[in-house]
Order: structure tokens, then sequence, then C-alpha cells
């Protein structure tokens, strides 16, 4: 049980740090580009949001398997193969999670506007040093948001998961994995500590984001 | 010696201004919402790109090879909504350009806090700032940056009367203590009399008119004589302080003027008439409350609409001309023309 939720924290933090590094530059770009297929980009993003996990998990376990190019690559280069393996999972998890990050991170970088840029411009600091001492702290609630949803969405995943990863003891064997197992085997005392334990685990979060986020706006 | 080109097309609009200015004293951009007042003050400061160049003394800031991006150009902006960061304190507000600043600091931070009046403030949030305290502390910011030139894109139109009078007399001592040019983005007449030395009038991205304010505020032809609020505005001599009364006799050219209260010892100090505070007499009458009754002839005339004429006088001994506001009807009753010779009778001067 323990190795479980250790593997579980694991995986969140490694999704969720992947994320801010991808998912930055990424709702940036979506934020101020003025091309007309941006939308599209956007769109693909937000996909994991409606599609059921399966069926993303089918196509991911498909990608990922050394009979297509990526997973090719990927034996070629790193010697395994992705799919059951924990770097599978993350990067399952990295797709599954992005609308979350994306998204908050996006509509933080839309309302602050052009105007805090500029200003920044004409007091002498550069694009990059206004990105990190303007753009970051001002969007801190879409971080704190972005970062907290890709947590709590990654430790609740299941069905791709499932899908690409099995179900390999201190591999794959993540917590919602190893309630499935234990209600399949009828083990419900252990069922119900797991369960339990997420439930509180989730109301916490969304308990503790609500009040730091109020806290984290600026008038 | 600053001198700018700009010239492009903005969706609809067309903007093609070229001036020359002195690199000091405040230079307002005057005209109508739309005339192209804020896009030229954006392509100085290189937030926008039109063709054209912007040479300040011998530095290129903008010619048909070079753009510098905004970041390396040393000048202070300040925008019609304050717009503090507001993840920083006020301290750190106006330490933000300080810091980043390309040159030997020109500035001491003391110095400008001190000007602004800002000193209670620095540990606040800027959420916890009043309208015109913001726009000072916005004010500040871009002067601790050391620049080269200022540029203020209607600084106070965002705020109520009541902030902006507050604002105003730090924007005059300002004036008296920087050494670098203020171009000062306005559509308010009474801004531009307080406030600028020089003028830039624009109408639909063209620059109509270019010269001291002095000049300017006199020409019949041009808005600001035409507006509400038109008036002229003197430099002035402090000669005595009459005790008994209260009021101060101060020279101008071509007369002198009494003012209400005690006005501070300064060598020059400016004042204001307005056009409509100005009525015209044929003959000096002893039996009027009016104090200030100024010796005149008439030099221009034109008719502002059916029932107002605007009236140029020049002041006795060539001195400095002088608007005035009157009733067509009066015009005609008193048969005015070029050269009359006349006594204005000036009813109210404000001292600024």
């Amino acid at each position: 049980m323990l190795e479980a939720i250790v593997l579980t924290i694991k995986l969140a933090t490694i999704t969720t740090l992947a994320l801010l590094l991808i998912g930055m530059p990424l709702a940036w770009w979506l934020a101020r580009s003025k091309r007309w297929w941006k939308e599209i980009i956007a769109s693909i993003v937000t996909l994991p949001l409606v599609l059921p996990p399966t069926v993303l998990g089918f196509y991911l376990l498909i990608t990922l398997s050394p009979n297509y190019f990526i997973g090719k690559l990927f034996v070629d280069v790193f010697g395994y193969g992705l799919p059951f393996t924990f770097t599978g999972l993350v990067i399952g998890s990295v797709i599954y999670s992005l609308p979350f990050m994306v998204q908050p991170l996006r509509d933080s970088f839309e309302s602050m506007g052009e105007r805090p840029l500029e200003v920044a411009a004409t007091l002498r600091a550069s694009p990059l040093d206004t990105f990190i001492s303007v753009v970051i702290p001002m969007a801190r609630s879409g971080l704190l948001t972005g970062s907290v949803l890709t947590f709590a969405h990654t430790v609740g995943e299941f069905g791709v998961i499932l899908m690409i990863g099995g179900n390999i003891p201190g591999e794959t064997k993540v917590l919602s994995v190893a309630i499935y197992d234990y209600v399949e085997s009828l083990q419900w005392e252990q069922a119900h500590w797991l369960s339990g334990g997420m439930l509180i685990f989730s109301f916490l979060v969304i308990v503790i984001m609500r009040l730091v986020e109020r806290r984290f706006r600026y008038d | 010696m600053i001198e700018a080109r700009f010239c492009g097309q903005l969706g609809h609009f067309k903007l093609d201004v070229h001036f020359q200015s002195l690199n000091k004293g405040i230079i307002a951009l005057f005209g109508v919402s739309g005339c192209g007042k804020t896009t030229i003050l954006r392509c100085m400061a290189g937030l926008q790109r039109l063709e054209g160049f912007f040479h300040i003394e011998n530095d290129i800031w903008q010619d048909q090879k070079t753009f510098l991006p905004t970041y390396r150009r040393p000048l202070g902006y300040v925008f019609q909504e304050a717009s503090l960061f507001p993840h920083l304190s006020v301290k750190e507000n106006l330490q933000f350009g300080a810091k980043r600043s390309l040159q030997v600091s020109t500035v001491s931070f003391e110095e400008i806090i001190d000007l602004l009046g800002i000193e209670k403030l620095l540990e606040r949030r800027p959420n916890k700032l009043s309208g015109g305290e913001r726009q000072r502390v916005a004010i500040g910011r871009a002067l601790l940056s050391s620049p080269r030139l200022l540029l203020m894109d209607e600084p106070l139109s965002a705020l109520d009367r009541d902030n902006k009078n507050e604002i105003i007399p730090y924007l005059d001592r300002l004036h008296q203590n920087l050494k670098i040019p203020i171009f000062y983005v306005t559509h308010d007449v009474f801004e531009v009399e307080r406030l600028a030395d020089h003028l830039i009038l624009l109408e639909n991205g063209k620059i109509k008119e270019i010269g001291e304010l002095n000049e300017l505020a006199a020409r019949l032809d041009l808005p600001l004589a035409k507006s509400q609020e038109a008036a002229t505005v003197f430099e002035a001599q402090v000669i005595e302080y009459d005790e008994q009364y209260e009021l101060t006799l101060v020279k101008i050219a071509g007369g002198k003027l009494w003012l209400p209260s005690k006005v501070p010892q300064k060598n020059m100090i400016k004042i204001r008439i307005l056009a409509q505070d100005v009525s015209l007499a044929k003959y000096r009458g002893d039996a009027s409350s009016i104090l200030n009754i100024l010796p005149a002839t008439v030099e221009s005339f034109a008719p502002l609409n059916n029932s107002k004429m605007n009236v140029v006088l020049r002041l006795e001994n060539n001195g400095a001309q002088l608007l005035a506001r009157i009733t067509r009807k009066s015009w005609d009753h008193l048969e005015l023309k070029i050269g009359t010779p006349l006594f204005a009778q000036v009813k109210s001067v404000a001292l600024i």
C-alpha cells in the first residue's frame, strides 16, 4: 500500500514539474500570438479534457509501442520500450493533464494584458527579464491553480494508466489502480483506507487552493 | 535638439508628422481624441513602429537601419492609468527602473521622493493608494530610471478634479527642477495653459501648428482660442504687496496688475487671464469695481459664433497680447475695428 502511495506522489510531482516547464511557454504563446491557427493548437491541448481516458490511453499505447516511430526511436536511444514503464506513465500523465496546466496559465497571462509588459519595457526590462520579474509574479494565481489541478488530476488518474502502464508493483501500480485491485480481490478494508484517504486529500487540495488563491489575487 | 518623423497607416487613420523640438521644457502634444497624439508618443518610445526617424541630440533611436527596442531607450513613460506593478510595494515599484537604468543615475531617490511628496507611501501596496497618489508614484518610477526625456500620455485624464488639482503643483515642481524635456499628451486646454512651454497642435494625424504657447494661445484660427477656457498666460514680476488690502502688484509686458492674496516672494511668476474675464471699454471710467484696467489696441478679431467675438489686444508700449471674448453685439455697438485704442478691464487674474 505504501509503495503505491509513494509511487503516486512521485508521478504527480514529476508530471507537475514537467508541465510547468512545457505549459508556461505554451500558454504564453497561446495568450500572446496573433496567428489565426493558434485556436486549433488550443483545441488540441484541451482535447484530453473531453476524450475518454481509455481512448487517450489506447492511442498513447500505440504511439509509444516499439512498432511505431516514436516508441522505436525511444528504444533505439534508451534501450527499453515505453509501455508498462514509469517513464511511459509520466509521458501519458503530462499529455492527460496538459489542459489543467495550460488553461489557467493562459487565462492569467491574457487577463494581465499588454500594459504591464509595456511598462516594464519603458523601465529598461528586457523581454526575458520582464517575463521573470513581472509576468510570472503577476500570474502566480494561475501558476498555483495549474500546478494544484495538475497534481491532483494526476493522483486521480486511472484509465490512461491502466491502458499504458498496467499493474506492475513499484513501477506502474499507482493508488487508483491499487484500489481497483483491492476491490477486485474483495479486500474491502484496504480499499476503504485508500479511498477515504483520497477523498480527504482531494477535499483538502480544493479548500487550500481556494483559500490561497483568494489571498493571491490583486485588486 | 530633438527631431522626429513618423509616417504610416493605422487602419483608416494616417499619421504623418515631422517636428523638431528643444531638448528642454514641457512640450504639449495637443488635439482632440483620435488625432494621433498618443501614437506619436508610442512611436517615440518604440512601443509602436512606423516609418521615419527619431534623433535625440546625437543619438539615433530610429532611422532606416536602426530601431532601438523600448527597453534600450533611456526614457520615462507615464501612462494614462498609473499601471503600477500590483505585486510590488510602492518602494519596489520605484526601484524597478532605477535598478535597470542604463546610465549613471542622474537623480537621487530622496530627491524624487521629496519632489513628489511620496515618502509616506513607500511601504504601501499600489491597491492601497488613491488615484492621484498612484500617478505620482508612476511619475517617480519613470524619473528614477534616469531618463533623457519623459513622455506623459494624458497622465491626469483618468483622475477626478480633486486628484488633478493635487498633481498639477507637483508637475510644476518637476518642470522647474528637471533638466529633461517632457512631452505631454493632452486634449485639455486647461492643462496646456497651465503647464506647457511649447505646443504641437495636431489635427487628423498631421501637425497643424508648432510654436510657443503664448504665440499659439492668441492665434484666433487655432483651437486654443476657440475653446471654452481660452486664456492668455503671462510671465509676471512681483513689484509690491499691499498689506492693507492683501493685494500683490505685478508687472507684465505692457502693464501692471493687482493680484488677490499674497504671492510668495519669487522673481518670476506665471499668471493666467481667461478671455471671458476681459471686457472692453472705449473710455476709462473711474466708477468701476474692476481694479485692473489696461490700455490696449485691437490687433485682430474673429467671430466665434453668432453671439461671441474673440478679440486679440496688444497692450501699450508694444506689450504682450491679451485675448478677450465679448459679445458681437458689444463689438458692433462700440464700433471696434483693428487699431481702435481702448481699455481692457480684467475681472480676475489667476496665479498658476
